[in-house]
């Protein structure tokens, strides 16, 4: 009896900590499906109304349409630039590699708040109007470093004699570039993306300093909350986090299936 | 993965360094322009405003460059409670982030080993609180700690809470909706560490007649050290900025605001750049010495 | 099928190679051709230069001075994928993220070949593992992986072949497996094969020429016997089987043969198989061209005796026994005898006699380190 409660302690702390981790998510979830008025604060009844009508609120989808474009620039951008960085880190040997690993690991050191006050600083001192591009710019600045880290470890795995390879099969620089060390790197890179996505669509600290008047999904639900957040930004929120589960879900069956595969070679 | 960043990484021998040459420097040279223009630059500008005076001839949000230390001494003067607040609820939240993360990823990245799929399964789920928004999930534990739901009226029937007493507002809900919030930032690279934890080293330490306490304390601790120290990083430094959490719109009062929320009022809705830029620049600074300190004593050398 | 390959290899020349790498040189100065159509191995222990030779002739590395000159043409500027020459990695180096057949295609997609898929099948073919063509290279066996990177390289009939240890990861069996088929293949397409590898009984065993290489330099070139029969350093006697060395000053000199002195016994070798002639020098033998006896034998000319040894140790290797002899001022010396069922003599203790043929002497242009004649 003793030792089965032993051996049980562990699972039972985990579905705890998971109940736990869950909590908020289906309550955001469940009240996406509340017939609310206004506000979303108590349950009033069952219905599918807010996710078929989800841009009937005001601002709710203008703001998840910014959010979704700021965050694919700023992937897009950010996913580029880190890639070339992480490369140049991996496959090079040069002077100021530790001042530069430095500069890379500051901006993931230093709190939301003082890069949103500090590029604000900027933009006023430049008299730069805020909007969309600025918010780009600062997106584009607090993933590059996440994006850095995550493709790194990919190109260290990469074996550079594939490279050596396709040079010796005939293929020029770009074309090794294009048909060997980008689809060897791809799933670093993508893992990158998407990381990079989720912080910037996410991202509020930041975002506030530097958005002026312009609305993102987080910026909107910031401001809905002091009356209170409508049903319909639940809704935006689950098909989000649906969305993302689902991806994440996606690659794991997707890498279990290769796993699978290789299993029963020969 | 990116969650590994404050833990040391091992450069791996297959990859041969190549010569410096033009194509380093056009690799390395947009995206480190670019962050020397939004990021260094920033925080020069950011010192700058931070030094600046009122415009004697201006009126609110006007300011002149200067070079006003005092502003600095008036903000310690002003702020010292928030900073004081921001640092011990940073601390209190990191320290039961750990608490609650570490037998979590030790089950994960230990005991749930002959499983990968389940594995993988629980992995989703630590992270799963990162899919949906982080703002509506803080306002979620709003609701459910709200005045007039269940848990706070059944707390008051009992008389563990004052008929006049709430929880949302107070010192204890900010703490708790810090600590959920970054408790993944914290399981991640414990399970990354651990993960790695060779289970032959703790057969090994007992079957030299340690106890289980004490191969925990020898062997096991001791290895998943750079998970910790990355982990504790991870969450402290985004919680000692945090201000939405503390926000009297989230779960916070006046009463329970932390430096990111001064600084937020003072440069958003008061138009004090000097006092917000300030701030910022000190807790900058205070964050910079708390990670030389850590990483040096922990002597994690390679950053990224 | 063997018509499409139609031999046109070229021949291969390096003129005074010498690669420096920060903090040392890897090739000092290397002269070397390889004839066209010619199976040629570079040989040597890991460190010597050989696969820098073959990075330079593949073109992943420059060289710090000197020429590469390929079917006569000067290749030593060119980029790695405009020279007629193709490689087989030693970690074969297989795209992962390709199947089979188009890890084939890749060098004939690349020089925009018609047909490349048709063509990469027909090599395939050739290596016996058309039906593994829609595989991923991880789920092949070693040996499988080795055949599609040779695939690979074939497929583009390169005019010269490069080998980097192509059979190192292979355990010993397939490895001989492999060396066979290996030699078939160069003989039916006919291309100039250039191998590097560690492993003197694979360089021998498939080479019409072999270089041993030594310390960034070629020590001796050669077929393999001739290699074996007459090494001309103490590295190539050692490195290529094993060889008993004996140190002395020329003592006399006939008119066909050089003798030097050891422990009072006159060793000779011909003039005609020894580098030097005067001055302090070595005289090597095989250790399976000598025989032992009880008693002395009678002195000859054309014999060499030393003697009388102690038998310290007897190893038992199957086809031979391997004995090891004290002589008293020499050192050790091995005798093989093929085990034919009547060695001389099998107990250890015994004091013997060791004896070879002057013909079988070799002198060479160095000496042992050590002084040490074993």
């Amino acid at each position: 009896m003793r030792l089965s409660l032993g051996k049980l302690t562990f699972p039972l702390y985990a579905l705890l900590a998971f109940i736990y981790l869950l909590i908020p998510i289906v309550y955001t979830f469940a009240f996406s499906f509340n017939d609310s008025l206004k506000t979303n604060l108590i349950w009033r009844g069952f219905t599918f109304d807010k996710w078929t009508n989800v841009c009937q609120r005001e601002g709710v989808c203008e703001a998840f349409g910014n959010s979704v474009l700021i965050g694919v620039v700023s992937t897009v951008a950010a996913t580029a630039l880190g890639t070339m960085i992480a490369i140049a880190l991996v496959r090079y040997r040069f002077k100021f590699r530790r001042s530069i690993n430095l500069l890379l690991f500051l901006p993931m050191a230093t709190p939301e708040v003082v890069l949103g006050a500090g590029l604000a600083s900027q933009f006023f001192n430049l008299g730069v109007q805020k909007g969309i591009g600025t918010i780009i710019v600062a997106h584009v600045m607090f993933c590059l470093s996440f994006v850095v880290v995550t493709v790194k470890a990919r190109v260290a795995s990469l074996d550079p004699v594939l490279e050596e390879a396709g040079k010796d099969l005939y293929a020029n620089p770009r074309q090794v570039f294009w048909k060997i060390t980008f689809p060897l790197l791809l799933p670093g890179i993508a893992a990158a993306a998407l990381l990079s996505f989720a912080l910037s669509f996410d991202d509020f600290i930041i975002t506030n300093f530097n958005a002026g008047s312009e609305m993102t999904f987080p910026r909107y639900v910031y401001t809905a909350a002091a009356r209170g957040v409508p049903a319909e930004a639940n809704v935006i929120g689950s098909a989000v986090f649906i969305a993302a589960i689902l991806i994440v879900l996606a690659t794991q069956i997707n890498g279990e299936r290769k796993r699978r595969m290789l299993l029963k070679k020969h | 993965m990116a969650f590994a960043a404050f833990s040391s990484t091992k450069s791996n021998g297959t990859s041969k360094p190549k010569k410096t040459g033009r194509v380093v420097i056009a690799l390395l040279a947009p995206g480190l322009a670019y962050l020397g223009a939004f990021f260094l630059t920033p925080l020069i500008a950011l010192i700058m405003v931070s030094l600046q005076a009122q415009d004697p001839y201006g009126g609110i949000g006007d300011y002149i460059p200067a070079f006003e230390i005092n502003n600095y001494f008036l903000v310690i003067t002003e702020y010292f409670p928030h900073m004081f607040r921001s640092f011990s609820y940073a601390l209190i939240a990191t320290i039961l982030a750990l608490l609650i993360s570490y037998p979590l990823a030790y089950f994960i990245g230990v005991k749930a080993r002959p499983y990968p799929l389940l594995q993988k399964l629980m992995l989703t789920l630590v992270i799963a609180p990162f899919f949906i928004s982080f703002l509506l999930r803080t306002l979620a534990w709003k609701q459910i700690f709200s005045n007039e739901s269940w848990i706070v009226t059944t707390l008051q029937d009992t008389g563990l809470l004052e008929a006049d007493q709430y929880v949302v507002g107070t010192p204890f809900m900010v703490i708790f909706g810090l600590t959920y919030n970054f408790i993944p930032f914290m399981t991640l690279p414990l399970y990354t560490s651990l993960e790695r934890l060779d289970t032959r080293y703790l057969e090994a330490g007992s079957d030299l007649y340690a106890s289980p306490s004490k191969v925990f304390r020898k062997v096991t601790l001791p290895l998943s050290m750079p998970g910790i120290i990355s982990g504790t990083l991870l969450t402290f430094i985004p919680i000692a900025g945090d201000y939405i959490n503390a926000s009297g719109d989230f779960l916070g009062s006046s009463s329970t605001a932390m430096l990111g929320n001064v600084i937020e009022a003072n440069y958003l809705q008061i138009n004090d750049y000097p006092s917000a830029s300030a701030l910022s620049v000190l807790l900058m600074g205070a964050i910079l010495i708390l990670v030389a300190g850590y990483v040096k004593k922990s002597g994690t050398e390679d950053l990224l | 099928m063997a018509k499409e390959f139609i031999a046109r290899g070229a021949d291969l020349e390096l003129k005074k190679i010498r690669k420096e790498f920060p903090g040392f040189t890897a090739i000092e100065e290397l002269d070397l051709h390889v004839p066209a159509g010619e199976f040629f191995a570079l040989l040597g222990p890991s460190g010597c230069g050989k696969t820098t030779t073959l990075r330079l002739v593949a073109g992943l590395e420059t060289p710090t001075s000197g020429q590469i000159f390929i079917g006569g043409e000067d290749e030593t500027e060119t980029k790695p994928h405009e020279r007629p020459v193709n490689t087989v990695f030693q970690s074969y180096a297989l795209f992962p993220h390709m199947n089979v057949l188009e890890n084939v295609a890749f060098g004939l997609r690349q020089r925009k070949i018609d047909e490349p898929l048709v063509k990469a099948k027909e090599a395939l073919n050739l290596v016996q593992l058309a039906h593994l063509a829609d595989r991923k290279p991880q789920q092949l066996s070693g040996g499988q992986q080795q055949r599609v990177a040779l695939a690979r390289a074939l497929v583009n009939r390169p005019s010269l072949l490069l080998l980097d240890e192509p059979l190192g990861a292979l355990d010993l069996k397939l490895r001989r497996e492999m060396q066979i088929e290996l030699k078939a293949i160069q003989m039916e397409v006919g291309l100039t094969f250039l191998h590097v590898t560690h492993d003197q009984e694979e360089a021998m065993d498939m080479a019409d020429t072999v270089a041993v290489m030594n310390k960034g330099r070629i020590e001796q070139m050669g077929a393999p016997e001739a290699l074996y029969d007459r090494p001309k350093t103490v590295f190539v006697s050692k490195f290529l089987g094993q060889s008993n060395l004996l140190v002395g000053e020329v003592e006399s000199t006939s008119a066909n043969s050089v003798s030097i002195e050891v422990a009072g016994n006159k060793i000779s070798v011909p003039k005609t198989r020894a580098e030097k002639h005067t001055g302090k020098i070595a005289i090597g033998f095989r250790p399976e061209k000598a025989t032992f006896t009880n008693k002395k034998p009678a002195a000859s000319s054309s014999t060499n005796i030393i003697g009388p040894g102690e038998i310290i140790d007897i190893r038992f290797t199957g086809v031979s026994n391997q004995y090891l002899i004290e002589v008293p001022e020499l050192g050790n010396i091995t005798v093989f005898a093929q085990n034919i069922g009547k060695s001389p003599v099998t107990e250890l203790g015994e004091k013997v006699w060791i004896s070879w043929s002057v013909e079988h002497s070799f002198g060479l242009s160095d000496l042992p380190n050590t002084g040490e004649a074993a």
